[in-house]
């Protein structure tokens, strides 16, 4: 299915240039190609791998604590780099983060940062990213939901407001909806805007730089997209 | 039957008022949709992305060694220190060993652009609240900041001035000596600004008391680096997960009490100090070695995804990359801006304030637009 799913992503940006044939792109077009081709020979990235942690390998009390705290919360265990990273269920995962900020072994009451990851090609295509550290005890865990295309994410801006931007700026740019968010509306790009910039299949050179070169292949590569199924 | 009392026809009791997206106590393009009753602002919500270039999504069509220069991009006035988050991410995940001269060399240039940024902060801020002179005295200190930078890396503002596993150049002879004489100098005129500021009437009436955030709640609004510490949280990146070669150095964090304007300028003041500190730490330790390690010829890092913070003068600094292990360039690069992170507490410092105080508590939190955005 990965291997039928990855020529998607080849075909938009190449698109394009095909559409405005007066642009001055000679060079530029062929260095967008390079990366492209390079791309294109390896099967379609099944998502990260997340290694199991070693057996002789010391598990955080933070993680073993959410374990035992919340029976079922915790789908996966990784460690990379030094690096621990648990993934939860998108349903539990209110649950699990106000478990991990309130707990005395967790104490992760600073939220880093809240991303996102478009692993194209995958079931569960989007990675919701949330890094953690504890200004208390100094550590460091990453939280990860799983969601398909068009599945909320539970929002915890109300556990750390520091997620309403961050929030923001995933649904901007990748189209990931956050039930109870205060306040979800695009950030970075204009609220007019057509498309998630993000994703993998929008195209590097989209149809925004068309818009700039020749509103008329705009229009036209606006129609393609809503037909090939970009929003 | 009484009828639906007539509307007013106009509202008098609040105003909408735009500032920016250009206006010049904004350091950028940011656009601040304010709502104001009389004098009072009871609202106000940030419009940002004007200088939204891409830099993540452009990363995914870069190689890794070229995703370098495009970090310098993002807080043009501490392009080292970007360049630094960036590089020790990609040599975390690659898992490479980064030779101690080149760690020591990349903590001169981050200790360097610290006091360049606070220094061109010190100006501005204190420039909008109406003290021209600290502006020119901060800019005047900043030139030879550049200086140093020129004669190492040949740049004034963009240096793309570190690779992925080291330095690409050893330092310039007599270097050394020329920044210690740079700290003797920036030493002498500290004094000057604070002489210019610290007791002066005007500037405490506009700066005690405004903004004050407590330290739970700048923790919970995701504040970092001076924000943060002006609350008195002693949270520095440096010395809670040391990386280039901050665990040899010795200095202090810099804390506040109060959590207000004021506290946040004397906490960059004291952090110009101790950057002074480990600046003639860090030349004077210089150790002998090479500066580059061994590094494949094509930096393909194996599959795998790893977040790494670093203090840059704003504040923390965080890079996330995936890399899918086939691909030269990264699968996903995120930055956790600093300023983006910041500037999301604006909202939460001015409601209360005055209109003339949201120039002074746009200049406290110290933003970029060009990190804001990226």
């Amino acid at each position: 299915m990965s291997e039928g799913e990855k020529p998607a992503p080849e075909q938009i940006p190449t698109a394009p240039p095909a559409a405005k044939p007066a642009a001055p792109s000679g060079p530029k077009g062929e260095a967008k190609a390079g990366p492209a081709k390079t791309e294109a020979k390896p099967a379609a990235p099944p998502g990260p791998p997340d290694p199991e942690p070693p057996p002789d390998a010391a598990v955080p009390a933070c993680v073993t604590a959410l374990q035992s705290g919340l029976p079922g919360a915790v789908e996966h265990v990784s460690v990379w780099v030094g690096d621990w990273t648990v993934v939860v269920p998108a349903g539990r995962l209110v649950d699990a983060a106000t478990f991990l900020r309130d707990q005395a072994a967790c104490r992760f009451d600073y939220l880093s940062d809240l991303t996102a990851v478009d692993w194209l090609g995958r079931d569960a295509r989007f990675d919701v990213v949330l890094c953690l550290y504890s200004t208390a005890l100094r550590h460091r865990l990453r939280v990860k939901v799983r969601v398909a295309d068009g599945e909320p994410v539970p929002s915890v801006a109300g556990l750390w407001p520091a997620a309403n931007w961050l929030e923001r700026e995933v649904f901007d740019m990748f189209g990931i909806t956050f039930t109870g968010h205060p306040d979800l509306r695009r950030i970075l790009m204009p609220p007019d805007w057509q498309g998630h910039p993000q994703r993998k299949d929008y195209p590097l050179e989209g149809p925004g730089e068309l818009l700039m070169e020749n509103p008329q292949d705009w229009l036209k590569a606006g129609q393609a997209a809503v037909e090939s199924g970009i929003e | 039957m009484e009828t639906e009392t007539p509307r007013p026809m106009f509202d008098t009791d609040e105003m909408v008022l735009n500032m920016g997206p250009q206006h010049p106590s904004t350091h950028g393009v940011l656009r601040l949709v304010l709502k104001l009753d009389g004098e009072r602002v009871v609202g106000c919500d940030p419009v940002i992305g004007y200088l939204h270039r891409g830099i993540e999504k452009l990363s995914e069509h870069r190689d890794y060694t070229q995703v370098v220069l495009l970090t310098d991009r993002m807080d043009y006035v501490a392009a080292a220190t970007n360049n630094l988050g960036y590089v020790e991410t990609i040599e975390k995940l690659y898992s490479l060993e980064v030779p101690r001269r080149a760690r020591y060399i990349r903590t001169i240039l981050a200790e360097l652009q610290r006091v360049a940024s606070h220094l061109l902060w010190l100006g501005s801020s204190a420039g909008d609240l109406g003290a021209l002179t600290v502006l020119l005295f901060g800019l005047r200190e900043r030139e030879l900041v550049l200086d140093l930078f020129e004669e190492y890396c040949g740049a004034r503002l963009t240096y793309n001035t570190m690779r992925i596993g080291g330095q690409p150049v050893d330092v310039p002879p007599d270097w050394g000596r020329k920044i210690l004489a740079f700290c003797d100098e920036q030493e002498r005129k500290l004094p000057d600004y604070e002489d210019l500021l610290t007791n002066n009437r005007i500037f405490l009436q506009r700066t005690k008391g405004i903004g004050v955030i407590s330290g739970a709640d700048a923790i919970a609004l995701g504040l970092s680096g001076p924000p943060l510490r002006g609350s008195g949280v002693a949270r520095d990146v440096r010395k809670d997960e040391p990386y280039a070669a901050y665990d040899e150095m010795d200095f202090d964090i810099a804390v506040g009490t109060e959590g207000d304007t004021y506290d946040r300028y004397l906490v960059r003041l004291e952090e110009i100090r101790q950057s002074l500190r480990i600046l003639r730490q860090a030349v004077d330790g210089l150790p002998e070695g090479p500066v580059m390690g061994k590094v494949p010829r094509l930096i393909k890092p194996p599959a795998g995804e790893t977040f790494h913070a670093i203090e840059a003068p704003k504040g923390e600094l965080g890079f996330f990359v995936a890399s899918d292990g086939k691909s030269v360039s990264p699968y996903r690069m995120r930055v956790r801006p600093a300023s983006f992170c910041n500037l999301q507490a604006l909202p939460r410092l001015v409601v209360g304030h005055l209109v003339a105080d949201v120039v002074a508590l746009v200049g406290t939190i110290d933003i970029v637009l060009g990190e804001v955005d990226r």
